[in-house]
C-alpha cells in the first residue's frame, strides 16, 4: 500500500483523460453524485427555499412584507428572544465548562482512565436529548425530583420557595446544558490534543511563562474550532424543541414551540407568519454561521 | 584549563525502576560544538532536555559558568532549542516566531524588528518576514526554528535531532549551515543526533551514548580512528570485526584464520590462545599488496558491489568476511566473485576491541 | 504542575457531579413507584405497555429504512467525490452541514407544504408515503454524521489507489465495489448508522408533526400523562444511546488503520 501511494501522483498525472475523453464522458461523471444531489435538492434545499418565499408571499401569491413586518409582534419578538437567551447562554455556559473539562482531561496529568471514560460518556451524552432529557431533568429538579428533595430536607433549602423553576429560563438551560458539554468535549479534545507538547517547551525555553504561552499561542490556536462549536452549540439548541416541548409543554414559549403550535393549529391565523416564523430561524441560525465564516478568514490567515 | 562553560556533573535520571541515565560528565568550553551521538533510548535526548531544564535530573547537577541551574525553571535559563518536528507556532508569522522570545522579555518593538530583520539575514530568509510556517518547506521551518531560538542571544543552544524529519540534501545543506552559524555566533551548541555522519561533519567534539551512559568524548578523528569500546567501533562507520587467536601476546602476533599477522604493541592482558576482537575500517584496506602495508592476507572475492565512484568489495578470509572500498577506475573492471584475491593493511590500523 | 493536577480535578469532579446527579435522580425516580419500597413496577408497566412495544417497533423499522436510504444516497457521492470530482467537495461538505444550521422543525415545515396530499408529489396523501417522508426527513437530519463518517473511512484506505490497484489487477467495477471498497468502509457505514439510530430512535420533532405513530411522540404522551413510567423510559433511552456508542467504539478497534495517509 506504502509504495502505491508513493506512485500516487505519477498516477493521477498520467490517467488524468484528454479534454475530449472528458466531455463525452461527464454525464457517467455524475452518475455517481446524482442521487445525493437528487435527494439533497428536493428534501433539504427545495423545502427550506418554499418556506423563505412563502415568507415574503400573500395568500394571493404576491410579493409582500407583511409576514417579516408582522413578526415584530410582541408575543413574536418575546419568543425569539428567549430561544436567543436560552441557546446562547447554553452554548456559552456548554462551551466554557465543555472547554474547562477537556484541557482537564487531556493537559491535567489525570489518569488516562479517566480521559477514555469521559470521551465515551460524552459520547453518549451529547446524543442524550430530545424527551428522554426532560424526563431525566424533572426527576432531578422537578417538584418532587430527587435533587430538590435533598436539598429541601438536607440543607432546608427550597430551591422552588427561592424562584427556582424547571419550566423556565434557568431550568431550560441547564437542561440543554446536559447535552451541550459533552458536544463541546467531543469536538474540542481533538483541536487541544493538537496542540504539540513541543510549542510549549519552546516557549518555555523562550523565556514565555506558562501565562504568557496560553495568551499568545493556545488561545490563538484553539480559538477558530472553540467558536466554531459556540456557533454549533448555538444552532444546536435554538432549533431543539422536544426537550422543551417535554419539559414545559408550551408555558415557555420559545420560537420552535411557537412554530410547532402554528404547524399543527395555526395558532397565528395566517399561514404565511408561520413561513416568516421559520424564515427568522433560517436567518438566525444563518447568520451565526456568516459571522464564524467572516470570523475565520478574516483573522486566521495562518489557517490553511 | 579554563573554567568550562557548561558542566555536566554526576548526572542520573531514573523514570521508576527504569534508569535512562546514569552517572553522566561531561565539561563543555564556551563556543564549542558537542554532540551526543547514540541509538535511539540511549538517553542523549534525556541529557539535553536536563539541561534545558525539561526534566529534573535524580541525581548531580549542571553547572552554566559556574551558576548551578539544575533545579532552574525552563524559561529561566536562557537556553535556545530547536526541535526536530520544528515546533513552530502555527498562529504567529515567521517574524512573530522569531520575535517571540523577545517579545515576552519586553523588548521594544523597534528593538525587535531590528533584531528579527538581523536573524532572517543570517538564515538567508529575509523575504519570509510574512509568511505563516505551513506555507513553508521542512527546511525552511527548521532555519526559522534556528533563528527563533538564537534571537534573543542564549547563553547555550540546545539541537534535539534538528534534521531527522527533513530529507537528504536539505540535510546536508542545513547541518553545513548551522554550523557556520553557530561559529560565526560563537554560541555553545549541544547537538543529538543518532546520524554518526552528521555528528562526524559538524562537532567540536562527540559524546557517544550507550545505554545511559558515555561510552567515549573525543573528537570525531578520536571517536572514528581510536574508538575506546566495541560499541564505538561498531557504532560509528563500518567496521570489519574479524576473529583472532592470540598465539604470542609479548610480540603482539594473532592467527587469523590459518594466516598469522602482529599487531603493534604487546597484548597485554591476554594470554596464548585467548580469541580476539580485531576491528579494520574499509578504507584502511587495499585489494591487492599496498606499498606502505605491512600486513595481507588472502582470501577470495565473496561479492562485488558496484557503487558507482567506489566499488564496495567483500573478501572471505576463512570464517572472517572483510569489506573494503577501491575507487572506480574506467581502465580496470572489478575482480570477479570467486577469484583469489590478497588485501593489505597496515597493522598499525588493526584494533583490538575491549 | 501540582496546582495544574488540583484544577484538573476539581473540574473533573465537578463536571461528574453534574452529569451523574440527573442518572442517579432518574433511576430512584423511577424505582418510586410502589409506595414506601424501591420496585422496577414502573419498568414492568412500560416494557408490558403495547403502544410501547408498537412505537417502538416502528421506530426501529424507521431507523433501519433511514441507515439503508443514508447508505445509498451517502456512499456512491462520497466514493465518487475522493476517486473522480475532488472539486465538488467543498460544496457536497456545505450541503451536508447545512441540517445542523437549519432546523429539523422547519425542514419538516417545508416538507409538510411542499409534499401534502394537494401538491404534485403528494407524499402526505398515504400512510405509506408519510412514511417515507418520515424516513427521508430523518436521512436528512443523519446526513452530516453519515458523510463525515464515510468520508473519514474512505480517506483512511485511500480509495483512490485501492481503485487504481484494483483496476491494474484487471477488476471490473462491480468487484471493486463489493470486494475492495464496501468491505474497506464497512466499519465506518455502520459506525454511522448506530449514530443514526441513536438520533433516530426517540426522534419527536418529525415524527409528531408528521404524526407518525413513532417513539418519540409516544414518549411525550407518557410524559404529559403519567408520573414514573417517564423515568423508566429515560433510563431506558439512556441504555439505548449507550448501547449504540458502545458498538461504535466497539467496531472502531475493528477498522483499518490509515495505511497510508499523504499528509
Amino acid at each position: 500500500m506504502t509504495d502505491l501511494s508513493l506512485s500516487d501522483q505519477a498516477i493521477a498525472g498520467k490517467t488524468a483523460p484528454p479534454s475530449e475523453a472528458r466531455a463525452l464522458r461527464l454525464p457517467t461523471q455524475w452518475l455517481g453524485v446524482a442521487p445525493f444531489f437528487i435527494f439533497a435538492i428536493m428534501f433539504l434545499i427545495l423545502p427550506t427555499f418554499y418556506l423563505m418565499l412563502g415568507a415574503f408571499q400573500n395568500d394571493a401569491g404576491e410579493f409582500t412584507l407583511e409576514n417579516i413586518a408582522a413578526l415584530a409582534q410582541p408575543s413574536i419578538v418575546a419568543a425569539y428572544w428567549i430561544s436567543i437567551k436560552v441557546s446562547l447562554a447554553s452554548a456559552l455556559i456548554g462551551a466554557f465548562a465543555g472547554l474547562a473539562i477537556a484541557v482537564a482531561i487531556v493537559r491535567g496529568g489525570l489518569p488516562d482512565w479517566i480521559r477514555s471514560a469521559t470521551l465515551t460518556f460524552s459520547g453518549v451524552a451529547s446524543n442524550f436529548a430530545g424527551v428522554p432529557l426532560a424526563f431525566a431533568f424533572l426527576a432531578t429538579l422537578g417538584r418532587i425530583g430527587l435533587a430538590t428533595m435533598i436539598l429541601n430536607t438536607l440543607f432546608g433549602f427550597n430551591i422552588y420557595a427561592h424562584g427556582f423553576n424547571i419550566l423556565s429560563f434557568w431550568g431550560l438551560t441547564l437542561t440543554y446544558v446536559y447535552f451541550q458539554i459533552p458536544l463541546m468535549v467531543v469536538i474540542i479534545v481533538p483541536a487541544i490534543d493538537g496542540l504539540k507538547k513541543e510549542w510549549g517547551e519552546a516557549a518555555a525555553t523562550l523565556g514565555a511563562t506558562q501565562a504568557q504561552f496560553w495568551r499568545m499561542v493556545v488561545i490563538p490556536v484553539i480559538w477558530p474550532s472553540f467558536l466554531g462549536t459556540v456557533i454549533l452549540l448555538f444552532a444546536n439548541a435554538f432549533g431543539a424543541i422536544a426537550t422543551a416541548y417535554a419539559l414545559t409543554g408550551s408555558s415557555l414559549n420559545i420560537v420552535p414551540i411557537l412554530l410547532y403550535a402554528q404547524i399543527r393549529g395555526d395558532v397565528l391565523h395566517n399561514a404565511h407568519l408561520g413561513y416568516a416564523l421559520a424564515f427568522g430561524m433560517i436567518v438566525i441560525t444563518g447568520l451565526a454561521n456568516v459571522f464564524y465564516i467572516w470570523f475565520r478568514t478574516r483573522s486566521e490567515r495562518w489557517l490553511k | 584549563m579554563a573554567e568550562p562553560f557548561l558542566s555536566i556533573q554526576h548526572v542520573r535520571k531514573s523514570f521508576g525502576a527504569t534508569t535512562v541515565v546514569e552517572d553522566f560528565n561531561l565539561d563543555v568550553e564556551p563556543g564549542e560544538f558537542v554532540s551526543f551521538l547514540g541509538p535511539s533510548g540511549c538517553g542523549k535526548t534525556t541529557v539535553l532536555r536536563m539541561v534545558a531544564g525539561f526534566e529534573e535530573p535524580s541525581a548531580g547537577k549542571i553547572v552554566v559558568s559556574g551558576k548551578d541551574i539544575t533545579r532552574l525553571k525552563p524559561n529561566q535559563r536562557n537556553v535556545g532549542m530547536v526541535f526536530q518536528a520544528y515546533a513552530l507556532f502555527p498562529n504567529l508569522t515567521v517574524a512573530q516566531n522569531i520575535g517571540f522570545g523577545l517579545k515576552v522579555a519586553g523588548m521594544p518593538k523597534a528593538a525587535i524588528d531590528a533584531r528579527v530583520a538581523e536573524m532572517l539575514e543570517i538564515i538567508k530568509l529575509p523575504q519570509m518576514a510574512d509568511r505563516y510556517p505551513y506555507q513553508l518547506s521542512g527546511g525552511q521551518q527548521q532555519r526559522i526554528a534556528l533563528a527563533r531560538a538564537i534571537a534573543p542571544k542564549p547563553k547555550l543552544l540546545l539541537l534535539d535531532e534538528p534534521l531527522s524529519a527533513l530529507d537528504a540534501k536539505v540535510r546536508v545543506s542545513l547541518r553545513e549551515e548551522i554550523r557556520s552559524i553557530q561559529k560565526k555566533l560563537g554560541i555553545t551548541t549541544i547537538f543529538v543526533t543518532h546520524d554518526q555522519e552528521e555528528a562526524l561533519s559538524i562537532s567540536d567534539r562527540i559524546a557517544v551514548m550507550y545505554g545511559g551512559k558515555a561510552e567515549q568524548v573525543g573528537t570525531p578523528f578520536e571517536i572514528y580512528n581510536r574508538p575506546a569500546t566495541k560499541f564505538v567501533a561498531n557504532f560509528v562507520g563500518t567496521l570489519n570485526v574479524l576473529e583472532g587467536k592470540v598465539t604470542d601476546p609479548a610480540s603482539g602476533k594473532v592467527r587469523i584464520n590459518t594466516q598469522e599477522v602482529s599487531l603493534k604493541g604487546k597484548l597485554n592482558g591476554s594470554k596464548s590462545g585467548d580469541t580476539l576482537s580485531l576491528a579494520l575500517r574499509p578504507e584502511a584496506i587495499s585489494l591487492g599488496r599496498q606499498p606502505g602495508h605491512d600486513t595481507s592476507l588472502s582470501g577470495e572475492i565473496a561479492e562485488v558491489h558496484f557503487l558507482g565512484s567506489v566499488i564496495r568489495v567483500r573478501v572471505g578470509i576463512g570464517g572472517n568476511t572483510v569489506s573494503l572500498d577501491t575507487f572506480n577506475n574506467s581502465a580496470t573492471p572489478p575482480p570477479a566473485v570467486g577469484e583469489k584475491a590478497d588485501i593489505s593493511f597496515s597493522s598499525g590500523d588493526m584494533l583490538v576491541l575491549h | 504542575m501540582k496546582t495544574g493536577r488540583f484544577w484538573a480535578w476539581l473540574v473533573f469532579i465537578l463536571g461528574a457531579v453534574y452529569f451523574f446527579i440527573p442518572l442517579i435522580a432518574t433511576v430512584e425516580f423511577s424505582m418510586r413507584m410502589r409506595r414506601g419500597a424501591y420496585s422496577f413496577d414502573a419498568y414492568q408497566i412500560v416494557l408490558g405497555d403495547e403502544r410501547f412495544q408498537a412505537t417502538f417497533m416502528y421506530s426501529v423499522l424507521a431507523a433501519i429504512f433511514t441507515i439503508i436510504l443514508g447508505v445509498l444516497v451517502v456512499v456512491p457521492a462520497a466514493y465518487w467525490i475522493r476517486l473522480r470530482l475532488p472539486q465538488l467537495r467543498p460544496i457536497v461538505e456545505f450541503i451536508t452541514l447545512l441540517p445542523l444550521v437549519i432546523p429539523a422543525i422547519v425542514i419538516v415545515f417545508g416538507y409538510i407544504r411542499m409534499y401534502g396530499s394537494n401538491s404534485p408529489l403528494p407524499f402526505l396523501a398515504s400512510n405509506t408515503g408519510a412514511n417515507a417522508l418520515l424516513v427521508i426527513g430523518y436521512a436528512t437530519l443523519a446526513l452530516p454524521y453519515m458523510y463525515r463518517a464515510v468520508d473519514t473511512g474512505l480517506r483512511t484506505i485511500d480509495v483512490r489507489t485501492l481503485t487504481e490497484a484494483a483496476q491494474i489487477l484487471g477488476a471490473g467495477w462491480g468487484t471493486i465495489i463489493t470486494r475492495v471498497i464496501l468491505p474497506n468502509v464497512l466499519i465506518a457505514v455502520l459506525s454511522g448508522a448506530f449514530l443514526t439510530f441513536a438520533i433516530v430512535i426517540g426522534e419527536f420533532t418529525m415524527a409528531s408533526l408528521l404524526n407518525r405513530p413513532a417513539f418519540g411522540p409516544y414518549l411525550q404522551n407518557i410524559g404529559a400523562n403519567r408520573a414514573y413510567e417517564p423515568a423508566a423510559l429515560a433510563i431506558i433511552a439512556f441504555a439505548i444511546t449507550w448501547g449504540c456508542m458502545s458498538l461504535i467504539q466497539i467496531l472502531s478497534r475493528f477498522a483499518p488503520k490509515s495505511a497510508n495517509r499523504p499528509n
